[in-house]
């Protein structure tokens, strides 16, 4: 099993505690607080994806063979999941994340937030997640 | 007084779950609900009724014709316009708009000027950007007072004889306010120039009346009038439309085509290329016929009450503030809680099965202008109850002690 894979089954674990959406957003929503804050100077125009609803900034940076993304969102709802994806695509060689399926997303009952209809910046997010990991795997 | 719960029992969708819980609908300035008249007489169409319009000498090309027609009539009446080929179908307000901006490219020229309003829906900005890049002619915008109401100062400041067309809502979809279109008119059309108005938010909460306003463009969509979606009207006075170029051609739209030279079709049809959606104009009679019913100053009426009460209450939540305080306002209340994003406000309420809209609401602009970067907005039909305001409430309320 591939890190990747790893820490998804751990996100699902974690999820799986949760009863109701309530507890399953309330997590959501500490996982955003928590997030490592990204620098403010790499909050640039560049670095922002606009969704209709919210934004979110993606700074990714390579480092001894593996990326180092760090990311923000003025949505909190939206940036917990942002931190998830942080958890399970950062600091991981670009092949890995280039390949990496996401399926524990549907797992953990969040596909909904990525839907492209939610406009939320974050299926943007992951389409340059992985387009910086095929660019720095070249 | 309206009976509320007759009313909601007319809409199959209120009887729905969302998220296990009663949907709640308070996104009526998007679109409203359908009543079951308006869901059978579309099907009823397909059924008993279809065949193309204007075209042919058989049985149920006249029926269908008698039907589209007939909500022309109707339409005709329910804004009190003088002429019933003053009614345009289109698509809907943003199609209405951009028939008339398009029109008005090869009107004007480098000097003229067109006013719209800050507080535009971005459907009633981008059509007359583009009519301005084309033409060469000058767009100037009204600004907001702080209370969501336009600086009437600087729109009459504005005017000149440069001023060919003036374009504003008749109530804004972001903030609720109704704007004096009254004085717009008055004020523009003594400088010469035509007024357009856009009244998507309007024309299912206010009674409007062509004749006595003198608008010479009026639009609003058919789905924000308990209608079908893809159906608008745009009303032009028949002096003005007969200057107006045509927006598409087309079948329908001519007099005689040859290669030498294309003659056009008298209004309406004019302006209306190809085959429109007649399932939907034909069901649009019926969702005016369902507003007949109740009364649209009842309807003005029960709502005033509902947005009274709901601004009351919501002004409870610690922390809130509404955007768009105008004093005169239609049942719209945008809001924010003091630094919460409502993408995350609109996510929570959502799982308790109540539907509001958050973000810019194609109004950029006004984000702009308040520095925020999206509000939730409530905005109320007919067949909304205090109830709904209180759970509503209660669910707000929720959503800002999770996210605190």
């Amino acid at each position: 099993m591939s890190t990747i894979q790893k820490i998804q089954a751990e996100i699902v674990e974690d999820f799986g505690m949760f009863d109701d959406w309530m507890q399953k957003y309330e997590y959501l929503i500490d996982l955003g607080k928590d997030l490592a804050p990204i620098k403010e100077q790499y909050k640039t125009e560049d670095n922002l994806i606009k969704g209709c609803q919210s934004r979110v900034w993606l700074h990714a940076k390579h480092t001894d063979g593996k990326i180092i993304f760090t990311a923000d969102s003025d949505a909190i709802m939206t940036k917990g999941i942002v931190a998830i994806l942080i958890n399970v695509l950062s600091n991981q060689s670009p092949k890995d994340i280039a390949t990496a399926k996401l399926d524990f997303i549907n797992e953990i009952g969040l596909k909904e937030q990525l839907s492209p209809t939610r406009a939320n910046g974050l299926v943007s997010m992951i389409k340059k997640m992985k387009l910086y990991a095929i660019a720095f795997n070249n | 007084m309206l009976d509320i719960s007759k009313i909601r029992e007319q809409f199959p969708i209120l009887s729905r779950k969302v998220n296990g819980h009663d949907l709640i609908y308070f996104d009526n300035g998007a679109t409203t609900q359908k009543p079951q008249s308006v869901i059978t007489a579309e099907s009823n169409y397909y059924k008993n009724e279809n065949s193309n319009v204007h075209r042919g000498v058989h049985f149920l090309s006249g029926l269908a014709t008698d039907k589209f027609e007939a909500t022309r009539n109707t339409i005709q009446n329910f804004i009190n316009a003088e002429h019933s080929h003053e009614i345009i179908f289109t698509k809907g307000t943003t199609d209405s708009i951009n028939i008339v901006a398009s029109g008005y490219r090869s009107i004007l020229n480098k000097g003229d000027e067109i006013i719209i309003s800050e507080l535009e829906h971005h459907s009633n900005i981008v059509p007359w950007q583009m009519c301005c890049e084309q033409s060469g002619a000058t767009l100037k915008v009204i600004p907001l007072l702080d209370n969501g109401s336009l600086d009437m100062i600087a729109f009459e400041n504005f005017l000149s004889e440069n001023t060919k067309l003036v374009s504003v809502s008749h109530i804004s979809n972001t903030l609720g306010t109704i704007n004096p279109i009254e004085e717009i008119i008055e004020k523009a059309q003594a400088v010469g120039a035509k007024v357009m108005i856009d009244g998507a938010q309007a024309a299912a909460h206010i009674p409007i009346n062509m004749q006595s306003l003198g608008a010479d463009f009026y639009c609003f969509s058919a789905h924000k009038l308990y209608g079908p979606t893809g159906v608008g009207v745009l009303y032009g006075k028949e002096e003005v439309l007969n200057e107006l170029p045509p927006y598409q051609g087309g079948g329908e739209m001519i007099k005689e085509v040859s290669f030498k030279k294309t003659t056009y079709a008298c209004l309406p049809h004019k302006f209306e290329a190809g085959t429109p959606n007649i399932a939907g104009v034909v069901a649009f009679k019926s969702a005016i016929d369902f507003i007949n019913g109740l009364g649209l100053s009842n309807i003005a009426k029960h709502e005033e009450k509902l947005l009274q009460y709901a601004t009351e209450e919501v002004l409870k939540i610690e922390g809130l503030k509404i955007y768009g305080t105008a004093k005169n306002k239609s049942g719209i209340i945008s809001f924010n809680i003091n630094k919460l994003h409502p993408y995350d406000i609109g996510m929570i309420v959502d799982k308790m099965g109540i539907a509001i809209r958050t973000g810019h609401h194609c109004t950029q602009p006004i984000m702009e202008r308040f520095n925020i970067p999206g509000t939730a907005r409530i905005s109320l039909a007919v067949y909304n109850t205090k109830d709904e305001i209180d759970v509503c409430i209660k669910a707000i309320k929720k959503a800002k002690m999770m996210l605190s």
